[in-house]
């Protein structure tokens, strides 16, 4: 059995159509899942419904066995899954320290602790913590909100985008970061548009088209699939 | 000599007083950009939620009197400031709790809260003149001055008097205190973190397990004290006339908008600009120029810009014009 599960999911935004239907994405600890599609296919809001930021219609999300399709986002976070959204995913106003202890919200112990782990994972932070965020680099930036999202130590990382809008040094900065993550033990889902090398660094994948599963395998399955190829790769 | 009374001249009659005002608007428009910033409205019944509070502090210090409590050669009125912040609180969260709270759970647009607020500023206004009429009130008791006029000409022997009044310096140092606590609490304590982090992005902190009602809650109890204050302040230093405090609404909206609307610290500044730009335009200097210039250059005229009548016209030119060429205000800086 899967460490987190949405299984069979339908959902839409309020009255309008279905965006995604009988959608089914699962995570072990310790693993990258990249869910891929071309525009529209519902990533986001598989994501979106993984996480609770709209009501399924149909179909159940688990954690560990346990059924959590009826917590609202909060409570979800609060049994450790950690989402990065795709835009506007760190506190500008507020300087990296303070965006990290916001992050720690919900812990009760030290956080003080975890702010150095968090350091010693993306060294670049330390130096810049007294600075606000919003005027740090686009990469930095997203640095914060991962730093942000691993702050209450989660089971399950859910990135929406990671690499969006940055260049390709910085993509493969952040994936080797990724990685990193992956190796402290959680299990991590990832909606990307750089599917190459999003599949290149993932153990699983997922392709969605008009909201369905369309093919699904592990990462070189996929890269080497011919039909995905030439319909999501573009080789 | 002549330039020392000069200056005298102008401290007493332009500096004292606009570090006076803008203390009291500052409280106000800290008030107005709190509430902007993290309950996302302006709040149009700013006014009278401070006139509000300060009719508990005016009742409460007649009864005082008349059971013989007073605080010595202070203001009767300081003494109340803890009761009337509670029932102003008291009074603010219900007023969430039964109006605002409907609108916030719907999610309604900004401006259909700013005329929520509206409705809210007939309502306290109506109550303000139910429980307390709608005359003018003194309600201040103590001595009056600190330092009177004459005792300072004859300490210096200077033709021109200082005179500090109880009310200015008390309304200096609460302000300060009143302000530096809050941005203490702002910028160190972890409420406060997550205050400005929801103002920043309201879904990120909702992700991150910040409590929005409890962000609410502390957001009217930091707006309650702030309100009463201010309004007791200006109550004391004036007098406690219910429609001022609404009129009042214009240099404080003023202030919070060039401070750039949302962040505290500009706010803060931005009081001062408004009382010091208000009280030096209004001024007669007439005095000060028939001090510092020789006599045959003396001007005949009261040398004073704008009549004391438009000193709102000021304030209202200040907006307009800050409005026109730097909506975000004059302040850089972080927001709440």
């Amino acid at each position: 059995m899967p460490y987190f599960e949405g299984k069979n999911m339908t959902a839409g935004y309020g009255d309008g159509p279905d965006i995604i239907s009988s959608c089914t994405i699962n995570v072990n600890k310790g693993e990258i899942v990249a869910i891929l599609g071309p525009n529209g296919a519902g990533k986001s809001t598989a994501m979106r419904a993984l996480l609770g930021l709209l009501n399924l219609k149909s179909g159940n999300v688990k954690l560990n066995g346990q059924e959590i399709s009826k917590l609202n986002p909060q409570d979800r976070v609060k049994k450790g899954i950690s989402f990065v959204p795709q835009t506007r995913n760190v506190f500008g106003e507020l300087s990296v320290e303070e965006n990290l202890e916001i992050g720690a919200h919900l812990r009760k112990d030290d956080t003080k602790e975890a702010i150095d782990e968090i350091f010693n994972l993306f060294p670049i932070l330390k130096e810049k913590k007294k600075q606000i965020v919003g005027e740090l680099s686009g990469g930095q930036r997203q640095q914060v909100a991962l730093g942000r999202a691993l702050m209450i130590k989660p089971s399950v990382l859910m990135l929406d985008e990671p690499t969006a809008g940055v260049s390709p040094i910085v993509m493969d900065e952040l994936f080797d970061h990724i990685i990193k993550i992956k190796k402290t033990n959680v299990a991590i889902i990832m909606v990307e548009q750089n599917a190459k090398q999003a599949l290149s660094i993932s153990d699983r994948g997922y392709v969605l088209v008009t909201g369905k599963n369309k093919f699904q395998g592990s990462g070189n399955e996929l890269l080497n699939d011919p039909e995905v190829r030439r319909s999501f790769l573009g080789l | 000599m002549d330039f020392l009374n000069a200056i005298i001249l102008i401290c007493n009659y332009t500096i004292l007083p606009a570090l006076t005002y803008g203390s009291q608007l500052a409280l106000g428009a800290i008030f107005v950009t709190l509430i902007y910033g993290i309950l996302r409205f302006a709040n149009f019944a700013t006014g009278d939620m401070m006139s509000f509070g300060t009719m508990f502090s005016v009742l409460l210090t007649y009864y005082f009197q008349s059971i013989g409590i007073s605080f010595g050669i202070l203001p009767t009125a300081l003494l109340t400031i803890p009761f009337a912040v509670f029932m102003m609180i008291f009074y603010m969260l219900t007023i969430d709790k039964l109006v605002f709270n409907y609108y916030r759970v719907k999610k309604s647009p900004p401006v259909q809260l700013a005329m929520v607020s509206v409705g809210v500023m007939f309502v306290t206004q109506a109550i303000i003149r139910i429980i307390i009429g709608p005359s003018d009130r003194r309600f201040l008791d103590g001595e009056k001055f600190i330092l009177k006029a004459s005792e300072f000409k004859e300490m210096t022997g200077l033709n021109e008097g200082l005179t500090i009044k109880t009310t200015q310096i008390s309304t200096i140092l609460i302000t300060i205190a009143v302000v530096s606590l809050m941005f203490w609490f702002l910028n160190k304590t972890k409420t406060g973190k997550s205050m400005r982090a929801y103002s920043d992005n309201e879904d990120l902190a909702l992700l991150s397990g910040i409590d929005p009602k409890k962000i609410v809650l502390i957001t009217w109890i930091i707006a309650g004290i702030l309100a009463t204050i201010g309004g007791i302040l200006y109550g004391l230093d004036k007098s406690y006339r219910p429609f001022v405090y609404f009129n009042n609404m214009l240099p404080i909206f003023a202030a919070a908008i060039v401070g750039g609307i949302g962040n505290p610290y500009g706010a803060f500044l931005g009081g001062y600009v408004i009382a010091f730009a208000e009280i030096f335009l209004t001024y007669a200097y007439k005095k000060f120029f028939v001090y510092l210039l020789p006599d045959f250059l003396e001007p005949s005229s009261l040398v004073q810009f704008l009549s004391t009548d438009y000193k709102f016209a000021i304030s209202f030119s200040i907006l307009v014009i800050v409005l026109l060429f730097k909506p975000s205000g004059i302040f850089e800086g972080k927001k709440i």
